[in-house]
C-alpha cells in the first residue's frame, strides 16, 4: 500500500520538475540506448559473418595449398605448390560421403572488350564449383566437363563484368581477352548482388581450371578444394581421410610437415562467432560504462533533491513516517526515474540501431538479451545509487529538518 | 491520556559550553487539560514541547505517555506514537506545499496505513470540521494564514490522538485568524481533547484552564483558568 503511495509520489515529484527529471534520466537513456545500439552493430557484424560463411555452403571443407600458418608463420617448408589436380580427383574417387569436389586457381586480370577493360578476378574452377556455390546462369550455359578436359578457351562471366565490358548487351557468344588470348563468352551468372562481407560476387570471370592452370597462369598446382559433404556428421571423418590420403599421396609421414592444410567451415564459423561475440560483449561494456555515469547524474541529482526537500522530509518525519518510509519514498524515485529513463532507452536504442542499419550501411540485428540486461542493470542502478541519499533523507532527525531553512 | 514528566533536562553541548535549554521539569497533566505554556524567548518552551511531541528526547529525565515510558524510545518507535497519540501544530504550519490541502490532512494517516478511501473520508470530515471543506483541492499557497493553520489543525486531528500540542500556533496571525483558531481549540477542549498550547499572550493564555510560567528551563508557577500571570 505504501508502495504504490510512494510510487505516486515520485511521479508526482517527477513532474514537478519535469526538465530536471529528463536531464537525469538522460544519462540512463543514453546509457541503455548506448548498450543496445552498440550490441544491434555487434550482433549485426556476427550475422554478416554466419551469413557470409554459410553462404559458401553447408558441410564444407577447404583443402588450401601450403603448410598450415600459425598466427601468420607457416608451420612446415615448401613451396606451398604441391596441391595438384590430381589430388582432387584422388579425393573424388577415394573418399566417400562427398558430394562435391571443386578444385580452383584464382588470379587477378585485367579484361578486355574492344577498346573497354576492367579489372577483374578470373577463376579456374570445375562444374562442379556451380554445385558447391549455388550459381545459377541468367543467360548461355556454364563450363561443361568437356571444356575442362580439352581446355577450351570459354568463359562464363558475373554480371558486373557483364555490364561493364558490353553494356547493356548480350555478351554470350561475343569475346573478351584475358591476358591478351581470347576466350569466348558462353554464359551470363544470375546476379548475386553484394556478398555479406560486401565483396561483389559479380565480379568475376570463370574459366575452365585447366585452361587456366595450362594456359592463363602457367601454373602446375591448384591453391583450393573445395569438398562438400554429404552430411554434417560425416565431416570430422571425411576431414581426417581426406589428410590421410594427401599425406600418403605426398608422401608425408609426420603431420607437422603436412604442405596442405584442411579447413573446416563449421568450426571456422564457430570462432568467427565466439570473436564476434566478444567484440559484441566489449561493444556493450562500453556503452555500459555510460550507464553507470547516468547512476551518478541519478545520485547527484537525489542528493540535490534530499537537501532542497528536507523540511518536507522533517514534516513528514513529524506526523510519524518512519526510516523506512521516508527511505521507501526516495528509493523508489531514483527507481522511478531509472526504470522511466531505460524504458525511452529502450526506444531510442532500437529506434537508433533501425537508423544506423538503414543509413548507416552497417546491419545491425536487434535482440532481447541487450534489451532486458540493460534494462534491468538500469534499475539495478537506480537502486544502488539512489539508496546514499534515500538513507541520507531517512536518517534525518526530525527537528533539525523542520528548523531548515 | 495522561503525561507524567519527571526530572527533564535536555542539555545541548556548543563546543565546549554545555547549555540546558530544560533544567528539571515535573509536570502532569491530566486527560483533558488545556494547558497553555507562557514565557520569554529562549526560556525552553519549543524544547518541552518537541520532547511532549516525541519529536526529540531528553538529556535525563522520565516521560511517560499514558503510562508508559516514551523518553528513550527508538526512532522508529517515536515515529509511530507521534502518528498514533500525538497532533501537532506549528507556528508557520509545515504544510507540504506541493499537495492539496485534502491531501496534507490526509497524510498522518497514510503512515498509520489506512486505505486511500479511508483517507479521503476522514481527511474531509476534519477538513469540514475546521470549515474548509470548500477548500480541500487547494493548495497550501493558495490559502490564507488562517486558512493554512485549520488545515493544520484538521491534520492534527485526523488520526484521532490523545493528545494536541501547539506551539505558538497563532503567532504567525493576524488578530481575526487568532480568534477563528483559537475558537477551535476552545472546542476542542470543550469535545474533551488534552490541548497544549505555547502563547506568548496573555487573553490567549486566559482561554486554557491552567497556565504554566517558564522561565530558563524550569517550570515557575502552574496557575489555574483566569489567574492572571506576569510573563516577563
Ligand atoms: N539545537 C539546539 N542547539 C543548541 N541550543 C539550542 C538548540 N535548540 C534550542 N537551543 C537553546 O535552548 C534554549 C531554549 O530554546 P527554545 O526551547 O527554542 O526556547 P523558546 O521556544 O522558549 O523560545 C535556547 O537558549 C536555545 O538557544
Ligand atoms: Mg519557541
Amino acid at each position: 500500500m505504501l508502495f504504490n503511495e510512494s510510487v505516486m509520489m515520485a511521479l508526482k515529484a517527477l513532474i514537478a520538475n519535469k526538465l530536471r527529471s529528463i536531464l537525469t534520466m538522460l544519462g540512463i537513456i543514453i546509457g541503455v540506448g548506448a548498450v543496445i545500439a552498440m550490441v544491434s552493430i555487434g550482433m549485426g557484424v556476427r550475422k554478416n559473418v554466419q551469413d557470409s560463411i554459410a553462404s559458401l555452403g553447408s558441410n564444407m571443407l577447404i583443402v588450401q595449398a601450403g603448410a598450415p600458418r600459425v598466427n601468420g608463420v607457416r608451420q612446415a617448408a615448401g613451396s606451398g605448390e604441391n596441391l595438384k589436380l590430381d589430388d582432387s580427383d584422388a579425393i573424388k574417387k577415394k573418399i566417400k560421403n562427398i558430394d562435391y569436389v571443386a578444385p580452383s586457381v584464382q588470379k587477378s586480370y585485367q579484361v578486355v572488350n574492344g577498346n573497354q577493360n576492367w579489372n577483374t578476378t578470373v577463376y579456374g574452377i570445375t562444374s562442379e564449383y556451380m554445385a558447391i556455390r549455388s550459381l545459377t546462369v541468367n543467360s548461355g550455359s556454364f563450363l561443361t566437363e568437356n571444356d575442362i578436359t580439352t581446355r577450351a578457351r570459354v568463359a562464363v562471366i558475373g554480371a558486373t563484368v557483364a555490364s561493364n565490358l558490353f553494356g547493356s548487351t548480350n555478351p554470350v557468344g561475343k569475346n573478351i581477352r584475358i591476358n591478351n588470348d581470347p576466350y569466348k563468352i558462353i554464359g551470363v551468372l544470375e546476379n548475386k548482388g553484394q556478398s555479406a562481407m560486401g565483396q561483389d560476387q559479380d565480379d568475376c570471370v570463370l574459366i575452365p581450371v585447366t585452361t587456366a592452370m595450362e594456359r592463363l597462369m602457367a601454373l602446375t598446382s591448384i591453391r583450393t578444394i573445395n569438398v562438400q559433404v554429404s552430411s554434417a556428421e560425416k565431416i570430422d571423418q571425411v576431414q581426417s581421410e581426406i589428410e590421410t590420403l594427401l599425406r600418403q599421396r605426398h608422401r608425408i609421414e609426420n603431420p607437422v610437415n603436412d604442405d596442405f592444410q584442411v579447413r573446416n567451415l563449421t568450426s571456422i564459423m564457430e570462432t568467427m562467432t565466439s570473436t564476434t561475440t566478444m567484440i559484441t560483449m566489449l561493444l556493450g561494456s562500453i556503452a555500459a560504462i555510460s550507464l553507470i555515469v547516468g547512476g551518478i547524474g541519478i545520485m547527484n541529482i537525489m542528493m540535490v533533491s534530499v537537501t532542497e526537500r528536507t523540511r518536507e522530509i522533517g514534516i513528514r518525519k513529524a506526523l510519524g513516517a518512519t526510516f523506512n518510509n521516508v527511505m521507501m519514498q526516495f528509493l523508489i524515485e531514483s527507481i522511478v526515474v531509472s526504470v522511466i529513463g531505460g524504458l525511452i532507452g529502450i526506444v531510442v536504442g532500437c529506434a537508433s540501431a533501425m537508423a544506423i542499419s538503414k543509413f548507416g550501411g552497417f546491419n545491425t540485428v536487434i535482440t532481447l538479451e541487450p534489451i532486458l540486461l540493460s534494462f534491468f542493470f538500469s534499475v539495478g542502478i537506480g537502486l544502488f545509487f539512489g539508496i546514499y541519499p534515500a538513507r541520507k533523507a531517512a536518517k534525518l532527525d526530525p527537528i533539525e529538518a523542520l528548523r531548515y531553512e | 491520556m495522561t503525561i507524567d514528566l519527571e526530572g527533564i533536562k535536555k542539555i545541548y553541548q556548543i563546543g565546549t559550553q554545555e547549555v540546558a535549554a530544560l533544567n528539571g521539569i515535573d509536570l502532569h497533566i491530566k486527560q483533558g487539560e488545556f494547558a497553555a505554556l507562557m514565557g520569554p524567548s529562549g526560556s525552553g518552551k519549543s524544547t518541552l514541547m518537541n520532547i511532549l511531541g516525541c519529536l526529540d528526547r531528553p538529556t535525563v529525565g522520565s516521560y511517560k505517555l499514558d503510562g508508559k515510558e516514551v523518553a528513550y524510545l527508538g526512532d522508529d518507535d517515536l515515529a509511530k506514537t507521534r502518528n498514533k497519540k500525538i497532533g501537532f501544530v506549528f507556528q508557520n504550519f509545515n504544510l507540504l506545499s506541493r499537495i492539496s490541502a485534502l491531501d496534507n490532512v490526509a497524510l498522518p494517516l497514510v503512515y498509520a496505513g489506512k486505505s486511500r478511501r479511508e483517507r479521503a473520508e476522514r481527511a474531509y470530515h476534519f477538513l469540514k470540521a475546521v470549515g474548509l471543506d470548500t477548500r480541500a483541492n487547494h493548495q497550501p499557497n493558495e490559502l490564507s494564514g488562517g486558512q493554512r493553520q485549520r488545515v493544520a489543525i484538521a491534520r492534527a486531528l485526523v488520526n484521532d490522538p490523545s493528545i494536541i500540542m501547539a506551539d505558538e500556533p497563532t503567532g504567525n496571525l493576524d488578530t481575526k485568524s487568532t480568534t477563528e483558531i483559537m475558537k477551535i481549540f476552545i472546542d476542542l477542549h470543550e469535545q474533551g481533547k488534552t490541548i497544549i498550547l505555547v502563547t506568548h499572550e496573555p487573553e490567549i493564555a486566559a482561554c486554557a484552564s491552567r497556565q504554566l510560567l517558564v522561565r530558563d528551563g524550569v517550570i515557575t508557577r502552574d496557575a489555574g483558568r483566569g489567574e492572571k500571570m506576569d510573563v516577563v
